[in-house]
C-alpha cells in the first residue's frame, strides 16, 4: 500500500463531515447562536486564537501537572501492590471504586476544599489519570515472565532489583497504552476541572462563551481542546519511544 | 565445591491424586565435572533441576553445597533454563552481565570484563544489539555467556540446545567443551539426547520414566579432548548401547 493511503482516507472522512455540516447549515438556514456554520467557527478561532492560547496554557499546565502526579502515585501503588498481596487485595475494590465516582459531583467539593487556584484542577485530572495509569501498570507488571523472575531470584537478586530490572520494564509497553488513554482524559479533566470555577482556561472561555451564545466560539474552544489532546498524546507516543527502543525494534521486525 | 543429592524426593498433588515425580534421586556433581542426566521427557528432570536452584523444596532427602546443607543455591550454582530469558530491554552486553550486576559489581567494571569474552562466545560486535536481533544460535551463546559469566563453581544447563538445528548444536557442543576447558566450571547438563550426553560428559546418570529413580550411571571413559567423529567410534556405540538398554 502506497505510503498517503495513510493519510488520505482520514483526511477524505474529515473534509466530509465539514461539508455536510456547512451544507445543512447552509440549507436550513438554522441560526448561528444554534448551530455556527464551519466557516464560522474557523473565523472565530483565528479571531480569538491569542486568548485561546493565553486560556490553553492554564489547561494545559493543570492536565500535565495532574497527569505526571497521578503517574507518580500509580507507580508507587503498582509497586506497593507487587511487593503486597496483602495491599494489593485491599486496595483493588478502592481502585475501581475510585473510577465509579462521577468526576463531575466530585469537582464541586474539591472547589470547596482547595479554592478556585490550579490546586483543585490538578486533582480532579489525577483522579481521572490515575485509573488508567495504575491498572495498565499493575497488570503490565504480574504479566512479566516469572521464569525471568526466577532467574534473578537464583542469582540473588533482592525484590526491588527484581522490580527494576524485570517488572518495570515489561510492564512498560502496557504503561504506555494506560498513559495514552490517561492522556487523553487529561485535558477533558482539567476542563471539567475550569467549568466550576477558575479564573483563566479553556473552561471558563467555553463557560463564558455559552453563556453568552456565542457557540463559533464554544466550538474554537472545542478544536484547541481537541488539539491540546492531540499534541499530549503525539508527546506520550514520542516518549514511549525513547523509553522502549527495544520494543519499537521488535515490532517493526515482526512486521517485515 | 560439588553438589550432592541425597534421596531427593517430591510429589505433588494433581486432581486430588498424590502424583510422585522423583522417587529418591542420588547424584553426585563434583568439582570441575562433566556431568550429565539423561531422562525421558516429562520424568521429573525440571523438578529436580528447580529443586538444585532452591525454587522448590524436596519432600525428602538433601541438597548439599560444597558437603553441606543450608547454603544458598545461587551462591553455588549459575542455571540456564531452556528458553534463553534474556531480558529484551537490555542490549547483549548488558544481558550478560546481568548475574555480576546483581552481586554488587560496578557496572562499568562488569562491562569491560565482558566485552573481553565476547568473541570468545562468538558475540563479537553484537554487543549494543537487543535480544530480538539476534539469531536463535547466538541468543543461545548469550544465555550460556550470562552463565558462564557469574562465576558460579557449577553450572546447572537444561536441555540448552534442545532448539537448535542438528549441525549448529554439534558446533556448539563441541564449543562448550571449549569454554568447559577454559573456565572449569563444573556442568551438570540435563538432556533426553543420548549421543549430546556421552560426547560431552565424563558421567552420566540415566533416569527412569516417572516417579524418577537413577536407572543407571555410567562412566563415560572416552579420551578427551573429544571431536565430533566420537560418536563413531566402538567404545561409544557400547556405551550408547548400555544407556538404550537401561531405558528401554
Amino acid at each position: 500500500m502506497p505510503r498517503s493511503s495513510k493519510f488520505t482516507a482520514p483526511l477524505v472522512f474529515i473534509v466530509a463531515l465539514i461539508a455536510i455540516w456547512q451544507g445543512l447549515v447552509t440549507f436550513s438556514g438554522i441560526e448561528a447562536w444554534l448551530l455556527p456554520a464551519p466557516w464560522q467557527v474557523a473565523a472565530a478561532l483565528k479571531d480569538m486564537l491569542p486568548l485561546l492560547m493565553y486560556h490553553s496554557q492554564s489547561t494545559l499546565l493543570a492536565a500535565v501537572t495532574g497527569l505526571v502526579a497521578a503517574v507518580f502515585l500509580a507507580l508507587a501503588v503498582a509497586v506497593l501492590m507487587d511487593s503486597s498481596p496483602w495491599f494489593k487485595r485491599g486496595i483493588y475494590p478502592l481502585l475501581v471504586l475510585s473510577q465509579t465516582i462521577p468526576i463531575i459531583s466530585i469537582a464541586p467539593l474539591l472547589l470547596i476544599w482547595f479554592g478556585l487556584g490550579l490546586l483543585p484542577k490538578v486533582i480532579v485530572v489525577a483522579l481521572v489519570c490515575f485509573f488508567p495509569v495504575a491498572v495498565s501498570m499493575v497488570e503490565g507488571m504480574e504479566a512479566a515472565d516469572p521464569d525471568m523472575v526466577n532467574l534473578l531470584r537464583v542469582m540473588g537478586a533482592s525484590n526491588w532489583k527484581i522490580i527494576k530490572t524485570v517488572r518495570f520494564p515489561a510492564a512498560l509497553p502496557s504503561f504506555f497504552s494506560g498513559l495514552k488513554i490517561a492522556g487523553t482524559y487529561a485535558v477533558m479533566g482539567a476542563v471539567i476541572g475550569e467549568w466550576l470555577g477558575a479564573g483563566s482556561g479553556l473552561g471558563v472561555f467555553m463557560t463564558r462563551a455559552s453563556h453568552s451564545y456565542q457557540l463559533d466560539r464554544v466550538f474554537a474552544a472545542i478544536i484547541v481542546i481537541s488539539s491540546v489532546s492531540l499534541l499530549l498524546f503525539v508527546l506520550i507516543i514520542l516518549l514511549a519511544r525513547l523509553a522502549m527502543p527495544w520494543y519499537f525494534k521488535e515490532r517493526s521486525r515482526s512486521n517485515d | 565445591m560439588g553438589i550432592i543429592l541425597e534421596d531427593v524426593g517430591k510429589s505433588y498433588e494433581v486432581d486430588g491424586k498424590r502424583l510422585v515425580v522423583l522417587d529418591g534421586v542420588s547424584a553426585e556433581i563434583g568439582q570441575g565435572e562433566f556431568v550429565s542426566l539423561i531422562g525421558p521427557s516429562g520424568c521429573g528432570k525440571s523438578t529436580l533441576f528447580n529443586i538444585i536452584c532452591g525454587l522448590a523444596e524436596p519432600d525428602r532427602g538433601k541438597v548439599l553445597f560444597d558437603g553441606r546443607e543450608g547454603v544458598g543455591a545461587g551462591e553455588v550454582v549459575s542455571y540456564m533454563p531452556q528458553k534463553d530469558l534474556l531480558l529484551p530491554w537490555r542490549s547483549l552486553l548488558d544481558n550478560v552481565i546481568l548475574a555480576r550486576e546483581v552481586d554488587g559489581m560496578n557496572r562499568e567494571k562488569a562491562r569491560r570484563e565482558a566485552r573481553e569474552l565476547m568473541s570468545l562466545f562468538g558475540l563479537a560486535g553484537f554487543e549494543n544489539s537487543y535480544p530480538a536481533e539476534l539469531s536463535g544460535g547466538m541468543r543461545q551463546r548469550a544465555a550460556l555467556m550470562r552463565t558462564v559469566l557469574a562465576r558460579r563453581p557449577v553450572l546447572l544447563l537444561d536441555e540448552p540446545f534442545g532448539a537448535l538445528d542438528a549441525i549448529t548444536r554439534t558446533r556448539m557442543q563441541l564449543w562448550l567443551l571449549d569454554i568447559w576447558a577454559k573456565f572449569g566450571q563444573a556442568i551438570f547438563f540435563v538432556t533426553h539426547d543420548i549421543d549430546e550426553a556421552l560426547l560431552l560428559s565424563s558421567r552420566v546418570y540415566v533416569l527412569t520414566p516417572r516417579p524418577a529413580r537413577v536407572a543407571l550411571h555410567l562412566e563415560i571413559d572416552l579420551p578427551r579432548p573429544r571431536s565430533a567423529e566420537i560418536v563413531t567410534a566402538p567404545r561409544f556405540l557400547e556405551l550408547k548401547k548400555t544407556i538404550m538398554e537401561a531405558l528401554f
